[in-house]
């Protein structure tokens, strides 16, 4: 029909748009919105969502080995959580207008991606501490400033989440200190997690800003409300403490508190290993994906029996 | 063997039963079918830790020799557990879970029923709460033996299947010995020969409405779980559970 | 594929506590309705949120369009008489 006239009423809307964001108002899935900002709304939402449920994989390697009834129950109400908000930011996701199971089939084509954090591996007891306490961590600065993003869906799933994260970031703190305060092989075992999970868990805010490909419009359409780089080293600022007060050390030499900023400076991250993860070449990359893909396969036949007899019995 | 003794290793029966099941579970964490059945499977293991939490506790407790609920948990070997049999059995499939949970659950709602009278009140108050959480179990595993037995041709087959293999753990279910009959001359066990008749009724009334067909009775039954009999599948699961308790003895976690 | 057997979404209302209203609380999907309630039950009630609980399948709710807003809210915005704080009492009376 008539093209420029099409093209100058989407120049007008995404002004409209643009003018909503800028002052601070919140998108809900039936406003209009860029092509563009609906696209990597569902890449972030739906990695998201992947993260939650592959996360679930490396906690659950320990569950059955759990030292205690109590870490045992406590342990699986926070995998369970980590469902709970896959969930959540699945059906946030959603109202993008994409079904839940066209993003699963996503992440298990391999096509999708999750958190690289988790694939390495869960080694002993300790990593139980490491995970909730780091991982979760930072988590919840990320999604603490989430909870504030422009799409009113992600945004809503973020506040429920970010209430159910403290106590996740909690028990992972108590297993460490507890740990720390045992036997020699116990103060071990926290340290080698410890070893393990510093690095990986600063690279969980993604790279350096200069180079983070989709962070200028992120940012812009408060998506994202800061900078990679702010956020690793708020989390820094409030972790390295915590690692002191029960003994920890943190495994770079060139962390140090610099007075006059008020932050600690640290080592230089090993990004080559962050993008060989990402590529898939961690050492988990391939056993997590083996995981949900046969859970997946191996539910197929659950979904489809109870959506037979959902048919059989529906009303006419 | 005197009332305390008795109530002991009552209490224990309950908790190995509870933990088991409950390890059985944890198992699906993270494996469910669907994000929804993972979650609902995650709140039934909950549960079933609070259970042999309470009940271990108690035993702890009328022991008196200052063992905790982790000492008993996870210092016992595989003869030693008393558990029923039917609560070790592997998951196999979602199929063998829920018809698992449902026969088990399906009397345990019925005993925990019953010990909400018990005239001990530690374990009328720990009853009460485990027979809401069964109430929910039983309404769940059914809700899916009769999706699973009314759904598709495979989902047929493999409920049926659970349900043959299954069967040899029922009757065990209901099995006493003096320990019970001691505590119900005392007013606070309960005589599960007696609910075996509503038990059938439940299970009837599932079946029926699933498509399922009950097994014939006549074939083989296993027995003696509560004398540390079982199927070699516990000592798998045991020291999986037990292995960090196991490996250093001295630390507190 | 899978899309096939993706089970309907149900929207989720959660009662608080026992004489309060109903209120949104996300989603679950569920093959039926009975099988819905048990899951709400199970992803939005495991912090003892509720005491009673609403399942609606999601496509049987019709939503007003984010170009009503105009049209359908802003000519309530000049009746300020529906507000009781309109009204000024006379001075020296408590309570009405
Ligand atoms: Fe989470
Ligand atoms: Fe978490």
């Amino acid at each position: 029909m008539n093209q420029q006239i099409i093209q100058e009423d989407d120049i007008r809307r995404e002004e409209e748009f643009n003018a909503r964001i800028a002052a601070g108002k919140t998108i809900e899935p039936k406003d209009w919105m860029p092509e563009r900002y609906r696209r990597q709304l569902l890449r972030m939402m739906s990695q998201h969502a992947h993260s939650e449920v592959v996360g679930m994989l490396p906690e659950g390697n320990w569950l059955t080995r759990a030292p205690s009834l109590m870490r045992k129950a406590v342990l699986l109400a926070k995998i369970q959580d980590e469902a709970g908000h896959g969930l959540y930011i699945y059906s946030g996701a959603e109202t993008l207008g994409t079904d839940r199971s066209e993003m699963i089939d996503q992440l298990l084509s391999g096509k999708a991606k999750y958190s690289s954090i988790f694939n390495y591996p869960t080694l002993n007891w300790a990593d139980m501490g490491a995970i909730g306490w780091l991982v979760d961590g930072a988590a919840i600065v990320n999604q603490t400033v989430l909870a504030k993003c422009s799409y009113g869906p992600y945004a809503r799933a973020m506040v429920r989440i970010c209430k159910e994260e403290n106590f996740h970031n909690k028990q992972g703190y108590q297993i460490m200190a507890v740990l720390m305060r045992g036997t020699k092989a116990q103060q071990e075992m926290a340290q080698d997690a410890m070893n393990r999970w510093w690095w990986p868990s600063l690279m969980m805010f993604g790279p350096p800003d200069k180079d983070s490909p989709n962070s200028g419009d992120l940012m812009r359409w408060k998506v994202k409300l800061q900078s990679n780089d702010d956020l690793r080293q708020r989390f820094i600022d409030r972790t390295v403490p915590q690692a002191e007060a029960i003994g920890l050390r943190i495994p770079d030499d060139k962390l140090k508190w610099n007075p006059q900023t008020r932050h600690y400076e640290f080592g230089e991250i090993n990004w080559e290993e962050f993008n060989n993860v990402i590529r898939g070449n961690g050492p988990c990359n391939k056993l997590r994906l083996k995981q949900r893909r046969d859970a997946h396969a191996e539910g197929n036949w659950v979904r489809e029996a109870a959506a037979a007899y959902a048919a059989k019995h529906a009303r006419a | 063997m005197n009332t305390n003794d008795a109530l002991y290793t009552y209490c224990v029966r309950l908790a190995d039963t509870a933990v088991i099941l409950s390890q059985r579970f944890c198992e699906w964490c993270g494996h469910g079918p669907i994000l929804e059945e993972d979650i609902a499977m995650s709140n039934m293991g909950l549960d079933l830790i609070g259970q042999a939490r309470g009940f271990y506790a108690y035993a702890a407790a009328l022991e008196n020799k200052g063992r905790s609920e982790d000492d008993i948990a996870f210092h016992r070997n595989e003869r030693e557990f008393t558990n029923r049999c039917m609560v070790e059995q592997p998951n196999y499939d979602f199929a063998y879970t829920m018809v698992r949970s449902f026969l088990h659950g399906a009397a345990a709602y019925l005993q925990y029923r019953e010990l909400t009278k018990s005239g001990d009140e530690t374990v009328s108050g720990l009853a009460a709460k485990s027979l809401k959480e069964m109430t929910y179990h039983v309404r769940h595993s059914s809700e899916w033996l009769i999706r699973l037995g009314d759904g598709t041709d495979e989902s047929k087959v493999r409920v049926q299947n659970a349900v043959d293999d299954l069967w040899q753990f029922t009757d065990e279910l209901f099995e006493m010995d003096e320990v019970d009959q001691m505590l119900i001359r005392n007013g606070i066990a309960c005589d599960l020969t007696q609910l075996r008749q509503e038990w059938d009724q439940m299970v009837d009334e599932v079946f029926s409405k699933a498509g399922i067909t009950k097994p014939a009775p006549g074939g083989f039954q296993s027995k003696g779980g509560m004398k540390g009999m079982h199927s070699e599948h516990l000592g798998h699961l045991l020291s999986e559970m037990q292995f960090l308790q196991r490996a250093y003895p001295d630390a507190k976690w | 594929m899978s899309n096939q057997h993706q089970w309907p979404a149900w929207e989720v209302f959660t009662q608080k506590t026992d004489g309060e209203a109903h209120e949104h609380a996300g989603n679950v999907h569920a093959p039926d309705a009975e099988m819905a309630l048990l899951n709400a039950r199970d992803v939005y009630g495991r912090r003892q949120e509720a005491v009673n609980i609403w399942v609606v399948p999601s496509s049987a709710i019709t939503a007003s369009t984010p170009d009503d807003v105009g049209p359908f809210f802003d000519p309530a915005n000049d009746k300020m008489y529906r507000w009781p704080n309109y009204f000024k009492t006379p001075d020296g009376i408590k309570q009405i």
